[in-house]
């Protein structure tokens, strides 16, 4: 019930696919994406190259001054053994004087602008590049709003969000991703010391299991509990997911007229592509 | 006698339907140069399938009026063909139909029954659904359409089979999903679903002792996949032809007819069904609910 093994072969072969028809389609050739070091933009960056060869992605780091030299190095490995193209914009200069007006400025509202202005660059970057911004969030961090709101969510498509974190270290395995980054702990690095694990309370091996239950196989609560999950586990778990709801859709538009953007207006993007 | 087809693996224009068209007569060629009596497109393969508000925009009538279906029609004097579109009826409503077109004239339209409206799906909001299903004669014998979430539902199949059907034609544009899961599936290089519509297909045939033709769409609308996988299964469960998952291809099949008479003489399944007893029961348990 629990068994999250996904055929890796088949999954790679739908989502490279997905990259190349939903970039071409819209009259594109290229990618651009952050490259943080660690394994969900890694992956991202594996499949695209895969996909729209490496000559079409453009793989972004980004540090600021606190940034681990390991996220640098990691990231220069893959994009060694990919070839793609790279470019290096530390954002410290960027974000400093916005940080300086505000000295007493915590962790959160720091990393909430770090994550900011690297969408600012990627989207920059798009358009100098010519090439669409690739999100990197996989499925178990868009479920529990472990991410920053049009910051490193933000992307003109997501190949890898419907992958649980653990899924994605299996599918990471498969295409060759670095084992350094597959085995480090996930972190978003946005300060010293930051893991995701540490900053969520459980670790993902962990919370996959359960949201697989809740949201893949439509275990109640109580039937989650049943099947061996703290009942505190749980109940924390699902209130993180509905609380960060707002995060998965567009703002809703107050509607007045007989015809709304969002209610009644509905087409896909691939709309006459 | 045998029975050559094609199938279409078609990718489609979203709400384009002049490009489609010009898709379908490129391939429409193809099939009959490839010695196809018969080319099968998927479920609206003249619209792609996410239409939403564009369902009412991409309608058409089947008939020489229509400025889509006269060159289909055309072509069809050559080979007949089954094309997946939107129909507006006269009262202005929108199904999802499939025609069968064949010596120039339209053989059969069959409306979508069944519209799933659940999880991914939201077919109900957009369209009108069907309200029959009828088997029709063609100059391969007497055959029947249905349109992926019909065959779903074992009753359609069931009464095309009663009503003489010995060819089914199936099409899809399914959209593929689950790559967790069930043994079959897991690690055999297919989706679950795909495993799942194979496996009823198979059955189908089987149980039917009938031919079951099944043509399914290609590429990708915003986020769904479609997988292709177009299938021939024959009276005895078998399958002759497996297209290939994940890209746009014509794929033919030969269907030696003779082999419904070799199967239904080991297999007198159709001989010994008993029709009304069905009737009865059905009639029972109808009484039932209404009390």
């Amino acid at each position: 019930m629990t068994d999250l093994t996904i055929d890796t072969e088949l999954v790679r072969k739908i989502l490279t696919g997905f990259i190349h028809t939903e970039i071409t389609r819209s009259g594109f050739s290229r990618a651009v994406m952050g490259l943080s070091g660690g394994l969900d933009s890694a992956l991202a960056c594996f499949l695209a190259a895969e996909a729209l060869g490496p000559e079409n992605v453009l793989a972004i780091r980004m540090p600021y001054k606190s940034s681990s030299q390991d996220s640098l190095d990691h990231a220069l490995l893959v994009i060694d053994q990919l070839g793609v193209q790279s470019l290096t914009m530390p954002i410290t200069e960027m974000v400093e004087p916005l940080f300086q007006r505000f000295p007493d400025m915590e962790n959160r509202r720091k990393g909430n602008i770090m994550a900011r202005e690297r969408m600012i660059i990627l989207f920059d970057q798009s358009e100098a590049f010519k090439g669409l911004v690739l999100g990197t969030g996989n499925k178990t961090e868009i479920l529990l709003g472990y991410s920053t709101l049009y910051g490193d969510s933000a992307c003109a498509l997501n190949p890898i969000g419907d992958l649980y974190k653990t899924q994605v270290r299996q599918l990471s395995r498969a295409m060759g991703v670095p084992d350094v980054v597959i085995e480090k702990a996930p972190s978003a690095d946005l300060w010293l010391g930051q893991t995701d694990e540490g900053e969520l309370g459980f670790t993902y091996e962990e919370v996959d299991k359960l949201l697989f239950l809740l949201i893949d196989q439509r275990y109640t609560p109580e039937e989650c509990v049943e099947s061996g999950f703290p009942a505190d586990f749980v109940r924390s778990v699902i209130q993180r997911v509905r609380r960060n709801q707002f995060k998965r859709v567009l703002p809703p538009i107050a509607k007045v007229s007989n015809r709304t953007v969002g209610y009644d207006f509905l087409y896909l993007r691939d709309w006459g592509t | 006698m045998n029975l050559n087809i094609a199938m279409v693996q078609l990718n489609t224009v979203l709400g384009d339907v002049e490009k489609n068209l010009q898709k379908h007569l490129e391939y429409i060629e193809q099939a009959r140069k490839g010695g196809a009596d018969l080319v099968v497109f998927p479920e609206l393969s003249l619209t792609g399938y996410a239409l939403q508000d564009l369902a009412p925009t991409v309608s058409h009538r089947p008939d020489r009026s229509d400025p889509v279906f006269a060159p289909l029609l055309e072509a069809s004097r050559q080979i007949d063909i089954i094309v997946g579109f939107v129909e507006e009826d006269d009262r202005n409503r929108f199904y999802i139909a499939s025609a069968y077109l064949s010596g120039g004239e339209v053989l059969h339209v069959h409306h979508k029954v069944y519209l799933p409206t659940y999880g991914l799906f939201d077919e109900g909001r957009f369209f009108a659904w069907g309200d029959n299903v009828r088997a029709f004669d063609t100059r391969f014998g007497r055959v029947g359409m249905l349109i992926c979430e019909d065959f779903w539902h074992a009753s359609l199949p069931y009464l095309l089979w009663l009503d003489g059907a010995d060819i089914f034609f199936f099409t899809s544009a399914s959209p593929g999903r689950g790559i967790t899961g069930s043994v079959d599936a897991c690690n055999s290089g297919r989706l679950a679903s795909a495993v799942w519509v194979d496996d009823i297909n198979r059955a189908y045939a089987g149980l039917f002792t009938s031919f079951v033709v099944h043509a399914n769409k290609v590429g990708f609308e915003d986020g769904l996949n479609f997988w292709g996988g177009a299938s021939v299964f024959t009276p005895d469960g078998e399958q002759l032809v497996k297209g290939p998952e994940y890209r746009e291809d014509l794929v033919f099949a030969s269907l030696d007819l003779n082999q419904l008479h070799r199967t239904r003489a080991r297999l007198p399944l159709l001989r010994d069904e008993r029709v009304a007893l069905v009737q009865r029961e059905l009639g029972r348990i109808i009484d039932s609910r209404n009390k």
